[in-house]
């Protein structure tokens, strides 16, 4: 059965990139536990709007934690604080107690500027992405899908660094505002596969230029990324985009 | 007056596609380059079809309302994709997977479509593989296999739970691939608020930069639409927040035939609604039917003291357990259509059965797949799912609960019927062109190849089919007619006009000044939709519904509320429009549905069933596609024409999923 | 030339500069411990390195990794910040998995270097440079600029209240110098892309053992002299 919970919402409210930014607070009075943390904000949304206010805007879409679209740092925690990876549209109110002050912040970095309160720009993700991640490959051209024999460990190893939803609670997360964890999912998953080899090496060093041309810093390897990461992306990615990198350029 | 002409080719259903395609007008690769194609959506649909035109040579506008085209809803699919490879050795075949599709969707697609989706289903798989998709692996590393609802073969292939990311980011990869290379333009956070047509032609867009809130408009020579379903009409379904059908129904506005709205596809698995402020629903997959049986108890008692938190459903043992697909649907078990399954649990419900407070829920149990195949493969195969169920259930359906009689009894799940998907959509022909020449339509926002059910895996196959092997090549047909080669400029009047059009709406809506959230009258239309439209329906019920959506229209017309400007970002003026386009498309579920007499698919009139509960077809009077024509204003009865269905390959017949 | 202009070569410099200087540091260890055993044999190793050209050769390209490690600690720093944006977080919770010394680098290579100072000033300033400036005479009370036990001595014990103070600087030192060895052997080889799944565990183990290994080293001849214990065969 549902408890009922009473707190104190402290959340970002921000008109566009060059404003400073402040923090409105508002009491939040019998929530049931059993709603999510995105239902709690509709809640919040709803008496705003009764009350004549425009909304907190926040981005969320799916709602089941795959699209990658919600990207909230509640608490000093990109998601908030759940025992396995989960996004924030997968974190309920029985995580909260009666009497919590939770505070929602957007992703503060660089490369992710705010469009408005909680909502940011990530387009820089998608521009890491065409500069690279991908196989060119032509509609209608494929082979035969068993052709190629990948065995099942490579397979969900890929699979496993495929996962990535491009959330970017690594770059929220990490001291440096490093992309490393994003750009290292997408080309170890093209590193192990078949597939993906021919170009490895000019995958790794064009994704890693375009992360650097769009003012992403350097991993220092705090491993702050992974923690964080609500798929579970390991650092050991980074390791292979590192390796993967420096043999690229020593081949040069 | 509408035109309805499926342009079906001539000759036996399995030549019908290799013969158009020998036959159909191409454009040649110089031309290419000077023709221009605006894609609204990136979805599975949308993306494939944008970055195969783009390789193409085509110059391609593409657009998407998410911050990234990576995040269309196509991404939340989580099963997997049919194709008829028969890796499997299981006797599946082209032929199979067409049958199967059809009888599905209870002979209610049109035969040559679907044929041609079946055929095509093996390139899909090649191609995505191509493009570094990481499906699931034996040890032998070929490609494994699970079984869906509605086939007797295993032939869906699946990458974890998470089959529609995979898809999705492979089709956004290629997509990439035409934007570094210039020949796909990306416009991200636009929506779609008007089709321009000129000369009878669709020859442009109206969007919305949801940034700026500034209306932009678009020229193109043709304009393809693959912004996905209206199942968020009904408010409480498994589509995402953002999924609208505002694009679709203005295009139904302009005049193009909307195609069998009625047919609503109730998803089986999902995780019952648990409260008044639940804003979506979650779907769990239908992979879980492969080892997951479903029951409720066999005593009412027993689901009197489940209904009042007294006991768990640990506590019942195996002999007071009712498996009631499995007892009604012998041949296909827990495997039987979606639709079908989702009767059965409401059936069940009715009668007093439901599981949980509310009464609408029934159980899937592992229990039995647990102690068959061992904890560790079952978390294997369902690990992420029941992660996620434990996160917003707070029960772990691995856990082990009870033990009556040495028999071990784990947590069972708790799941209900939730709206998922919608068969209906925007009429097209064979080439997937709309009643409006040069718009098409692909993906879920069209009605082709599923008739009035869809079987599981088969939305991504009909998405990535339609958007990399079908529109390529039909709308070079449509294309090559050089007469439609000269730009238009987008200040030509039709592009005003509709601009005002647009402009006018969005004075009108922020201009309403009343009381009303628009989160509260779209939870209102939900529930009408769902009491009154839903999952079994009666004349009685659509007639109040349809009385009862008269009013929301009022109240939405007259009590509106909306905060902010149309300036800058406005979140609560672009959902007023979507609700708009809701109210529109719910009365035109509601009057398909009124008007087929019939029981088919997820359409169910509770007054055509047989005496054993099952959907009663009247393929006398209902074997044809509803097309539904819009009569210049929301509040106006729209007409219905019918494209009649032509079978000659399958022989109709009735649906048996018992032996 | 990407290992300046790209974000994962200007990590290989950090990486090879850090590993090795971490070398240096296993050579230095190992060589104080023979301090502990003979103060003949050490002698004879200071003598050794001392103002030869080799070992003035070998100061200079010490020097020169130390300083390329720093300036490009500095310029990471800096872009690091700069990636972060101007924005700080109100909140901020640190997760279990990350290590303090992971996200303090920076100071505590600070601290190192401050300690470095020191330690260049007490004896590489006693000795090499003495011997090239001063006629081998150390500028402080130690017969030879090669006596390396008796500079030792010297530091550590016998110059009063001085040696006291030198004894725990030395050990906030070492300290720090752990904290950013723990790390950073880790961390080189993960920059140059030493790890993956199966050794990911040992990697970390075998980092945190040699760091540890070496630092235990200089602390203990620190102890052992600070103490005034002579060396074991005299």
């Amino acid at each position: 059965m549902a408890r009922n919970i009473s707190f104190t919402i402290k959340f970002w409210r921000q008109n566009g990139p060059k404003d400073a930014g402040h923090f409105d607070t508002r009491e939040m009075h019998d929530i049931p536990d059993d709603t999510s943390f995105l239902e709690m904000l509709d809640i919040l949304n709803e008496e705003l709007i009764a009350d004549g206010k425009e909304p907190f805007v926040f981005d969320h879409d799916c709602r089941e934690g795959i699209c990658g679209m919600c990207s909230l740092y509640i608490n000093g925690t990109p998601h908030g604080l759940t025992e396995r990876g989960a996004t924030t549209c997968q974190l309920y109110m029985r995580r909260f107690n009666d009497g919590d002050v939770i505070t929602v912040e957007p992703w503060r970095s660089a490369g992710f500027p705010v469009i408005k309160d909680c909502m940011v720009d990530r387009s820089a993700f998608d521009k890491i992405i065409q500069a690279g991640g991908y196989t060119s490959i032509r509609a209608g051209q494929a082979q035969d899908a068993n052709a190629i024999l990948i065995p099942k460990q490579v397979a969900d190893e890929a699979m496993d660094c495929a996962t990535c939803i491009g959330c970017g609670a690594c770059v929220a997360a990490c001291k440096n505002g490093s992309a490393m964890l994003f750009v290292s999912s997408k080309v170890s998953q093209l590193a192990l596969l078949p597939q993906g080899k021919p170009e490895a090496a000019r995958r790794a060093k064009a994704m890693v230029k375009k992360m650097d041309e769009l003012g992403f810093g350097n991993c220092t390897n705090t491993r702050a990324c992974e923690a964080v990461c609500p798929k579970n992306e390991t650092v050991i990615n980074i390791a292979r985009l590192n390796r993967e990198f420096i043999k690229a350029k020593l081949a040069d | 007056m509408i035109k309805i002409d499926s342009k079906i080719p001539a000759g036996p259903v399995s030549e019908k596609w290799t013969n158009y395609k020998a036959h159909q007008r191409l454009v040649n690769p110089k031309n290419k380059l000077k023709l221009d194609v605006i894609v609204v959506g990136t979805g599975l649909a949308g993306a494939s079809a944008a970055s195969s035109l783009g390789e193409m040579g085509f110059n391609v506008l593409n657009f998407c309302i998410q911050d990234s085209p990576r995040r269309a809803h196509s991404i939340a699919a989580q099963g997997g994709i049919n194709a008829a490879k028969n890796y499997q050795n299981d006797g599946d075949s082209v032929y199979r997977l067409f049958y199967d599709t059809v009888k599905g969707g209870d002979y209610r697609a049109r035969e040559a479509n679907v044929y041609r989706l079946a055929e095509v289903s093996n390139n899909i798989i090649d191609q995505c593989v191509a493009q570094g998709v990481p499906f699931a692996r034996e040890y032998g590393g070929m490609l494994a296999n699970r079984s869906f609802g509605g086939a007797q073969v295993s032939r869906t292939f699946y990458a974890k739970g998470q089959t529609g990311q995979q898809l999705l980011l492979g089709a956004y990869s290629s997509l990439s691939a035409q934007v570094q290379a210039g020949k796909v333009k990306l416009f991200t956070r636009y929506e779609m608020e008007d089709v321009v047509i000129v000369d009878g032609h669709a020859r442009g867009i109206i969007a919305k930069n949801l940034v700026t809130g500034k209306l932009e408009r678009f020229s193109a020579n043709a304009v393809v639409i693959a912004t996905g379903g209206y199942g968020n009409t009904y408010f409480l379904s498994t589509n995402a927040m953002g999924c609208n059908c505002t694009a679709a129904v203005q295009c139904y506005r302009k005049g193009a035939a909307f195609a069998n709205p009625s047919y609503v596809q109730i998803h089986p698995t999902c995780i019952p609604v648990h409260g008044n402020n639940q804003s979506k629903l979650t779907l769990m997959s239908e992979s879980l039917r492969n080892d997951g049986r479903i029951w409720v108890p066999k005593k009412l008692e027993d689901a009197k003291r489940l209904q009042a938190g007294e006991i768990k459903g640990s506590d019942i043992p195996e002999e007071d357990r009712d498996y009631y697909l499995e007892r009604r649907y012998p041949a296909f078990g827990n495997l039987v259509p979606r639709d079908v399954a989702s009767r059965a649990a409401k059936e069940r419900c009715d009668k007093g059965f439901g599981v949980n407070n509310t009464g609408l829920a029934v159980f899937l149990d592992f229990s039995e797949s647990i102690e068959r195949l061992g904890i560790d493969v079952v978390l294997q195969r369902y690990g992420n799912l029941f992660d996620m169920y434990e996160e917003i259930t707070d029960v772990n359906p691995g856990e082990l609960a009870n033990e009556i009689n040495g028999v071990k009894y784990y947590n069972p799940m708790m799941i209900f019927p939730a709206i998922h998907y919608t068969m209906g959509g925007i009429w097209v022909d064979y080439e997937l062109q709309t009643t409006i020449p040069g718009l098409f339509a692909i993906g879920e926002c069209n009605f082709s190849d599923h008739g009035a059910n869809r079987l599981g895996a088969s939305a991504l196959m009909q998405g990535l089919a339609d958007g990399y092997f079908v529109l390529p090549y039909t709308i070079q047909n449509y294309l090559a007619d050089q007469a439609l080669w000269a730009k238009i400029p987008t200040d030509r009047p039709e592009f005003a006009e509709a601009e005002k059009g647009v402009e006018a709406e969005i004075d009108r809506l922020l201009n309403i000044k009343g009381k009303r959230s628009v989160d509260s009258l779209h939870k209102e239309l939900g529930h009408i939709m769902w009491e009154h439209v839903g999952m079994g329906r009666t004349e009685a019920g659509l007639k109040e519904g349809l009385e009862l959506l008269k009013k929301i229209r009022q109240e939405f017309n007259t009590n509106l509320f909306i905060p902010g400007t149309k300036e800058g970002l406005n979140v609560e003026l672009d959902k007023a429009i979507h609700l708009r386009d809701f109210i529109l498309m719910g009365e035109l579920v509601a009057n398909d549905a009124l008007s087929r007499n019939e029981s088919c698919g997820g359409h169910f009139r509770e007054e055509y069933q047989t005496e054993e509960g099952e959907a009663k077809r009247d393929d006398e009077n209902y074997f044809y596609v509803g097309c539904w024509e819009y009569q210049g204003a929301d509040d106006v009865a729209p007409v219905l024409y019918k494209e009649p269905l032509e079978y000659e390959a399958i022989k109709v017949q009735t649906r048996n999923y018992k032996n | 030339m990407w290992l300046t202009t790209s974000s994962i070569g200007r990590k290989v410099i950090m990486s090879v500069t850090g590993i090795a200087l971490v070398l240096f540091l296993t050579f230095h260890a190992s060589m104080n411990v023979v301090a502990v055993i003979s103060s003949k044999g050490y002698n004879a190793i200071c003598e050794f390195l001392g103002a030869n050209w080799y070992a003035v050769a070998a100061t200079a390209v010490l020097a020169a990794l130390i300083l390329l490690h720093f300036v490009y600690a500095i310029l990471l720093t800096l872009q690091n910040r700069k990636a972060r944006g101007a924005s700080r977080y109100a909140i901020t919770h640190k997760p279990e998995k990350v290590e303090w010394a992971s996200q303090n680098m920076f100071v505590l290579g600070i601290i190192v270097v401050l300690g470095l100072c020191l330690h260049l000033f007490h004896f590489w300033f006693n000795m090499m440079f003495a011997e090239l400036a001063n006629n081998g005479l150390p500028y402080v009370d130690v017969d030879s600029a090669t006596n390396g036990v008796g500079m030792i001595q010297y530091t550590f014990h016998d110059a009063g209240v001085c040696s006291a103070i030198y004894v725990v600087l030395y050990l906030i030192w070492l300290c720090a110098l752990w904290f950013h060895l723990s790390h950073g052997i880790w961390s080189g080889l993960q920059t140059l892309g030493a790890n993956n799944k199966v050794w990911f565990n040992r990697v970390k183990c075998i980092s945190t053992i040699w760091a540890t290994l070496v630092i235990l080293m200089f602390v203990f001849v620190v102890c052992w002299f600070a103490l005034g214990l002579d060396p074991i065969l005299g």
